[in-house]
C-alpha cells in the first residue's frame, strides 16, 4: 500500500512483540457484531500517474479562470496570486506542521503569524488580531459573540447590505444563544439611515455593516458608526482588506470590531475555500477574542521569541467556558496573506486597490453607456457594483460565457427584487480590452474579433 | 502556608472578618495548584453577590479557574493593584494579592466556613 | 539563531510591487470616492524587496518542524505523511482557479468530485449523508449538534438541551455544546479508561439531546461496550454523536455508523492525509443517518441521473442553515480525495491496521519505564506518564518533551486527556517505518535514564534550538500581540 512503510515481515514481528496472537488479536477490544467483514466498498487505489490523469480530467470538466475573465466577485475575488507566495506556501516546513504548541520548533508559523497580526491591525486601524478564522462569513458571527460578551446585551442590528451567506451564518451561529439579529433593510444599495435610528436602541450590543457592501457601495461608514455610539453600542465592520489600500481603515472611524474575508490576500478562488476569516479588535476585548493569539516574550536568555498566548480563553483549558470551540483554523491561509502583504507593501497595496478601483469605475462608465443597461444605485463604489439589464441575465451570461467570460451575479438570487440587475466585480485582473468585450456582450454585440482569446 | 485566625471555603478562598466586612483571596494551595497568575477578572464594587457565587475567573497560563464568594453581601472594595500586577496573587496570596472586601449580610455564614485547622484536614483528606 | 522581523527588515520607498500599469482612463479619486471615506494614513506594511521577502520567510520555515522534517507523534492529531499529489491536485487550474458562484454547468468537475467524496466518506463510517462545509472538526460538531437539536425540536422534543461527554473529551467537544446554547454535563471515566456505562445511564435522561463520544477515545482505548451505550442513549431518546477525529484506526475495519452513532465528524486533516498547515485549514465534513439528513447544512451537493448533472440543493426547508460561505473548503477536499483514490478501499484498512500495529509495537517498546495508567491493548495511540521517580526529582511531563527536541523529535501531545496526571499521548500514524519507532522509543529510554542520572539536562533542555523555554507568564500578563515602530514604543 501506497504511504505506509511496514512489510509483511516487519508486521509479523512487531505483532508478536507487542504481545500480540495476530493483527485480529490487536482488535479485540472491537465487538465482532460491529466488525466490518467485508472490503470498503471504494474504488480500486490508482498509481501515481493514473491518478493525476484522473485528476486533470476531473479538474478539466471545470471552467477554469485561466482560460475565462472572470468579472464575479460577492465575497471571492479574483485577484493575482503571485508565484512567490505559492512558492513559500509549498515549504514542507510550513504546511505539514501543526499548531504550534511547542514554541521552540514553531518559531517560524509563530513569527509568521505574528507578522499577520500586525498587519491586519495596520490595514484595520485595530490595537489586536487574531491568528485567523475560518472565513469572513463566520468572523462576522464570532463578532457578534465578542459584542453581546463585552456590552452584557443580547441584541445586534445587521444591516441587510451584508453578504447574504454571512447573514444566514449570523443568525445560524447566534439563534441558539439567545441572541435577538434585528436585520436593517437595505434601500438603494444602503444600509436605512432611517431605519437603522429605529433599531438601534440600548439594549443593542452591536451595529455591523460591510464597507464596501454586498453591493458594492460605500456606506456612510461614521455616521453609522455615530448612531452605534449614542446608544453605547458597538461598531462592527466587516471590510474588504484590500480596499484597505485606499479607503479609510475602520478603526479611523470608530469601529470597535473588525472583521472580513482576507482571500483575496494571496488566497486562491478554489471554488468557495479554504479561506481565511481575519477578525480584529481593541485592546480592551483581547480576552474575548475566539482562537489563536500569537503574542511576543523573551526566552530563559532573553531571546526574543513567540508562543501562543492568553490560551485560558480557549477550548483546550476552558471548555464549556471558552469564548469559542475553534480549535483548527487557517494559518496557512493566514501565512498566505502575511507573505502577500509582505510583497506588495505599502506602496504595492494601495496601487493595488487604485487598479480595482479604476478599472471598475472604467468598466461602470462603459457598461452603463450600453443601450438597455442602468445603474442599479447611485453609490460611490469600490471594485464591485450593479447594472440593471433589460435583457435576460442569464441570456446575457450564456453569450458572454461564449466570449470567455463570465459574468456577473444575478442579485436576484438573494434579493428577488433586484431580479436582472447584475453584480459585476474589476480586480486588477481585469484587461481594458476584457471590460471592452464585456461592455458590448452585454450591450449585445458580441465582439468576435478575438476568438482565440 | 495555612495561616491560623483566618476561615476557609471548601473551594479554596480565604475570608479575614475585621467587623462586618470581609477581605478574601485565594489560598496558597489554590494558587500553587494554578500556577504563575496573569489575569484575574474582578468583581464590580458595589454589587451584590450571595455566598458561592462566582465572582470572576482567576488565570494562569494552562489553567482557569472561577473563585466564589465566600459570603454573601455588598462587594466594598476590590483590590486594584490585581489587575496590573497579576502576580501578587502568587507572591503573597494573604497579602498584597487578597481580591476583594465584602461587606457581610449575614454573620451566620461564617459558621459555615472551615477554621485553618479545618481546612488543614480537609487538603490532607483529599491527599493534597 | 532568530529571525529579524519583516517590518524591520526592507527600506523606506522600497517596493516589489508585481502590479500592472493602469491601462484604463484613470480618474481622480477625489471625483470617485468621497473624501471622507479616503484613507489619511497608509497602513504600516513592510517595504521590502522580492528577494529579502523570499529569504525572510524561508529561513522563518528553517524555524518549523513539520511532517516531512521527521516523527511528529502529537497524540490525537494524527500526523501522517501528506502526500505531494495531493498539492499537485489542490492547484490544478480546474480546482484552484474556479469562483464559488460560476454556473452549475461550469463546475460540474467540482460538484462531480464533492459527490463522490460524500459518498466516500459514507461508505467509510456506515453514514447516510454527508456535509463537507465544515471548515474544520470543531466546526463539524458545531454543524452536528445543532443538527441534533434541530431533529430533536422538529418532533416537539424541545426540552432536550443537555449534552454529555466523558471526562476524556476533546475540549472542543464541550465548547461546542455551549456554543450551541446546550448544557454540559460530563460523566466520569471507568477504571478501564473508557465510559462506566453505568454512570452514563445515571445521566441519560429526558433532557438529554445527545452523547458525544470519541472512539476510540482519547486514551486510544476502544469503547468496549459501544453497541450498549449506544442501545441506552437510544433508549433515553437521545441521539449518538462521534468525534471522528480517531477514526484512523479503525478504517476498513469497523464503521461508526454500525456501532450505532447517529452523527459523525471527520477530520480530513487527521485522517484523510490533507496538510495540517501549521494550524490549519482542515475540514470537518459530518455524517448522519438519514432520518437527520434533512437538518444538513444548505447547500447538499447532489446528482440527478437522469440528467446526468450534479447541482447544489438549496431547497432544504429544515436545513440549520449556513454554518459559512460558499460549500466548504473544496481544496482540502480535493486533497482528501485524491488520498482515498490513491490508497483505494484495500489501501485503507492498511492504514487502520498499521497505524495500529505502530502504537502497540512502540508502547511494547516502552512500557516498564514509563507508566501506563490504563494499560490494555491500544488502538492507533495511547496515553504514558513519566517513569516512576521522576516527580521526587522534580521533572515533569514537560521537560520529557523539550528534551525531546534535542533528539530531533516532535513531542507528543502533553497534558491531555486531563484525567491523566502528567499525560503523554502518543500517536506514531502507519506512515512510520519500524526503525523510525525504535529510534524514538531509544531516545525516550534514553530520557528516562537521564532523568535519573544528570535531571539538569532535562531541565535545561531543549539546548539544540533557535530559543529555549519561552516565558509564557510574560507573553500573557502583558499582551504584545503586534509589532509596533520603535518610534511608537513608549
Amino acid at each position: 500500500m501506497r504511504y505506509v512503510l511496514n512489510t509483511e515481515d516487519d508486521r509479523r514481528e512487531m505483532i508478536s512483540l507487542s504481545g500480540a496472537g495476530g493483527v485480529e488479536d490487536l482488535f479485540g477490544d472491537i465487538p465482532a457484531g460491529v466488525r466490518l467483514r467485508r472490503p470498503l466498498n471504494l474504488p480500486h487505489p490508482m498509481a501515481e500517474p493514473d491518478l493525476a490523469r484522473h485528476l486533470r480530467e476531473i479538474s478539466s470538466a471545470n471552467f477554469s479562470l485561466d482560460e475565462y475573465a472572470c468579472f464575479l466577485g460577492a465575497g471571492a475575488y479574483d485577484h493575482y496570486v503571485p508565484q512567490i507566495v505559492d512558492q513559500l506556501l509549498l515549504r514542507s516546513e510550513f504546511y505539514t506542521a501543526y499548531t504550534p504548541y511547542q514554541p521552540e520548533i514553531s518559531q517560524g508559523t509563530l513569527q509568521a503569524i505574528f507578522e499577520y497580526q500586525t498587519m491586519i491591525c495596520e490595514l484595520t486601524g485595530m490595537e489586536a488580531a487574531n491568528a485567523s478564522l475560518y472565513d469572513g462569513a463566520s468572523a462576522l458571527a464570532e463578532a457578534v459573540l465578542i459584542a453581546c460578551e463585552e456590552t452584557g446585551r443580547k441584541k445586534v442590528v445587521l444591516s441587510g447590505a451584508v453578504h447574504p451567506e454571512y447573514r444566514g451564518t449570523v443568525r445560524t451561529y447566534v439563534k441558539h444563544r439567545g441572541i435577538e439579529v434585528a436585520e436593517c433593510p437595505e434601500t438603494g444599495g444602503f444600509t436605512d439611515p432611517e431605519a437603522l435610528g429605529v433599531l438601534v436602541d440600548d439594549r443593542t450590543a452591536a451595529v455591523l455593516i460591510q464597507q464596501p457592501n454586498f453591493f458594492g457601495c460605500l456606506e456612510q461608514a461614521p455616521e453609522i458608526g455615530e448612531a452605534a455610539r449614542r446608544h453605547n453600542a458597538l461598531f462592527v465592520v466587516c471590510a474588504d482588506p484590500v480596499s484597505l489600500g485606499i479607503l479609510e481603515a475602520p478603526g479611523e472611524y470608530g469601529a470597535d470590531i473588525v472583521v472580513g474575508e482576507g482571500q483575496g490576500l494571496g488566497n486562491h478562488l478554489s471554488f468557495g475555500g479554504p479561506y481565511l476569516g481575519f477578525l480584529a479588535c481593541r485592546q480592551r476585548m483581547v480576552r474575548r477574542m475566539p482562537g489563536r493569539l500569537v503574542g511576543q516574550t523573551v526566552d530563559k536568555l532573553g531571546r526574543r521569541g513567540f508562543v501562543l498566548t492568553i490560551q485560558a480563553r480557549e477550548q483546550h483549558i476552558r471548555r464549556e467556558k471558552a469564548t469559542s470551540n475553534i480549535c483548527t483554523n487557517e494559518a496557512l491561509c493566514a501565512l498566505a496573506a502575511a507573505v502577500y502583504l509582505s510583497f506588495l507593501g505599502r506602496e504595492g497595496l494601495r496601487r493595488l486597490a487604485e487598479l480595482c478601483l479604476q478599472k471598475a469605475h472604467y468598466a461602470h462608465g462603459l457598461l452603463v453607456s450600453q443601450r438597455g443597461v442602468s445603474s442599479s444605485f447611485k453609490a460611490p463604489f469600490f471594485k464591485e457594483f450593479a447594472v440593471r439589464l433589460e435583457e435576460d441575465l442569464a441570456a446575457v451570461n450564456r453569450r458572454l460565457l461564449k466570449d470567455k467570460i463570465i459574468g456577473g451575479l444575478d442579485l436576484g438570487r438573494f434579493y428577488p427584487r433586484y431580479s436582472g440587475h447584475m453584480l459585476l466585480c474589476c480586480t486588477e485582473l481585469r484587461t481594458r480590452e476584457e471590460i471592452d468585450r464585456l461592455a458590448a456582450g452585454i450591450g449585445g454585440t458580441v465582439n468576435d474579433r478575438n476568438p482565440d482569446f | 502556608m495555612i495561616p491560623d485566625g483566618l476561615l476557609y471555603s471548601t473551594n479554596h478562598e480565604w475570608l479575614k472578618v475585621n467587623g462586618k466586612t470581609g477581605r478574601m483571596g485565594i489560598t496558597h494551595y489554590a494558587q500553587e495548584a494554578l500556577g504563575s497568575v496573569v489575569y484575574i477578572e474582578l468583581p464590580e464594587a458595589g454589587s451584590r453577590v450571595t455566598a458561592g457565587e462566582s465572582l470572576g475567573v482567576v488565570e494562569s497560563v494552562k489553567a482557569a479557574s472561577d473563585y466564589y464568594a465566600p459570603v454573601s453581601g455588598k462587594v466594598s472594595a476590590v483590590n486594584g493593584e490585581l489587575p496590573d500586577s497579576p502576580g501578587l496573587i502568587n507572591e503573597d496570596p494573604y497579602g498584597r494579592g487578597w481580591i476583594a472586601e465584602i461587606d457581610l449580610e449575614d454573620p451566620a455564614e461564617l459558621d459555615g466556613l472551615l477554621s485553618a485547622q479545618g481546612y488543614r484536614e480537609m487538603l490532607q483528606k483529599e491527599g493534597k | 539563531m532568530t529571525e529579524t522581523l519583516i517590518f524591520e527588515l526592507g527600506a523606506s520607498g522600497r517596493t516589489s510591487s508585481p502590479l500592472p500599469d493602469c491601462d484604463v482612463p484613470a480618474r481622480p479619486l477625489k471625483e470617485i470616492i468621497p473624501a471622507g471615506l479616503l484613507r489619511k494614513k497608509p497602513p504600516g506594511l513592510p517595504e521590502a524587496g522580492e528577494a529579502e521577502v523570499a529569504r525572510h520567510f524561508t529561513r522563518l520555515s528553517s524555524l518549523n518542524y513539520g511532517v516531512d522534517t521527521g516523527f511528529y507523534p502529537l497524540g490525537s492529531c494524527t500526523m501522517k505523511y501528506n502526500p505531494k499529489i495531493n498539492e499537485y491536485a489542490a492547484r490544478l487550474p480546474g480546482f484552484a482557479r474556479l469562483h464559488p458562484y460560476q454556473a452549475e454547468d461550469q463546475v460540474q468537475g467540482a460538484l462531480r468530485l464533492m459527490y463522490e467524496t460524500q459518498r466516500y466518506l459514507a461508505e467509510i463510517t456506515g453514514m447516510d449523508e454527508f456535509t463537507l462545509q465544515p471548515a474544520a472538526g470543531a466546526h463539524g460538531e458545531f454543524a452536528g449538534l445543532l443538527m441534533i437539536k434541530a431533529y430533536h425540536d422538529h418532533r416537539g422534543e424541545t426540552g432536550r438541551r443537555r449534552v454529555v461527554v466523558p471526562d476524556s473529551s476533546h475540549g472542543t467537544n464541550p465548547a461546542t455544546a455551549a456554543l450551541c446554547g446546550m448544557e454540559v454535563q460530563q460523566v466520569r471515566s471507568g477504571r478501564d479508561g473508557t465510559v462506566d456505562l453505568e454512570a452514563l445511564k445515571d445521566a441519560l435522561g429526558p433532557g438529554t439531546a445527545a452523547v458525544m463520544l470519541t472512539n476510540p477515545n482519547t486514551l486510544g482505548l476502544f469503547e468496549r461496550e459501544i453497541t450498549k451505550i449506544a442501545e441506552a442513549v437510544h433508549r433515553a431518546g437521545a441521539l449518538l454523536y462521534c468525534d471522528g477525529a480517531n477514526m484512523n484506526a479503525i478504517l476498513g475495519i469497523s464503521r461508526p455508523g454500525d456501532m450505532g452513532f447517529d452523527v459523525i465528524h471527520l477530520n480530513l486533516h487527521k485522517t484523510f492525509s490533507t496538510p495540517h498547515g501549521g494550524g490549519g485549514p482542515g475540514s470537518g465534513p459530518v455524517g448522519v443517518k438519514s432520518g437527520l439528513a434533512p437538518f444538513l447544512p444548505s447547500p447538499a451537493v447532489g446528482f440527478d441521473p437522469a440528467g446526468g448533472r450534479y447541482y447544489l440543493d438549496y431547497d432544504r426547508p429544515l436545513s440549520i442553515g449556513k454554518v459559512r460561505s460558499f460549500y466548504g473548503n473544496f481544496g482540502v477536499v480535493v486533497r482528501a480525495y485524491a488520498y482515498i483514490r490513491a490508497v483505494g478501499g484495500e489501501g485503507l484498512r492498511q492504514v487502520g491496521e498499521d497505524a495500529v500495529i505502530n502504537a502497540n509495537y512502540l508502547l511494547s517498546l516502552i512500557r516498564g519505564t514509563y507508566r501506563v495508567p490504563f494499560d490494555r491493548r491500544c488502538m492507533h495511540e495511547f496515553v504514558v506518564s513519566p517513569p516512576a521517580g521522576f516527580k521526587e526529582a522534580g521533572l515533569h511531563t514537560v521537560d520529557i518533551a523539550k528534551r525531546l527536541m534535542d533528539y530531533g523529535y516532535h513531542p507528543p501531545t502533553v497534558y491531555f486527556p486531563l484525567i491523566v496526571e502528567e499525560a503523554l499521548m502518543v500517536e506514531p500514524t502507519e506512515t512510520e517505518s519500524r526503525s523510525t519507532l525504535d529510534a524514538f522509543a531509544g531516545a525516550l529510554l534514553e530520557i528516562a535514564r537521564e532523568g535519573f542520572e544528570n535531571p539538569q539536562l532535562l531541565r535545561e533542555a531543549p539546548r539544540r534550538t533557535p530559543v529555549s523555554r519561552l516565558d509564557e507568564v510574560v507573553a500573557a500578563r502583558k499582551p504584545v500581540l503586534r509589532w509596533r515602530p520603535p518610534a511608537a514604543e513608549e
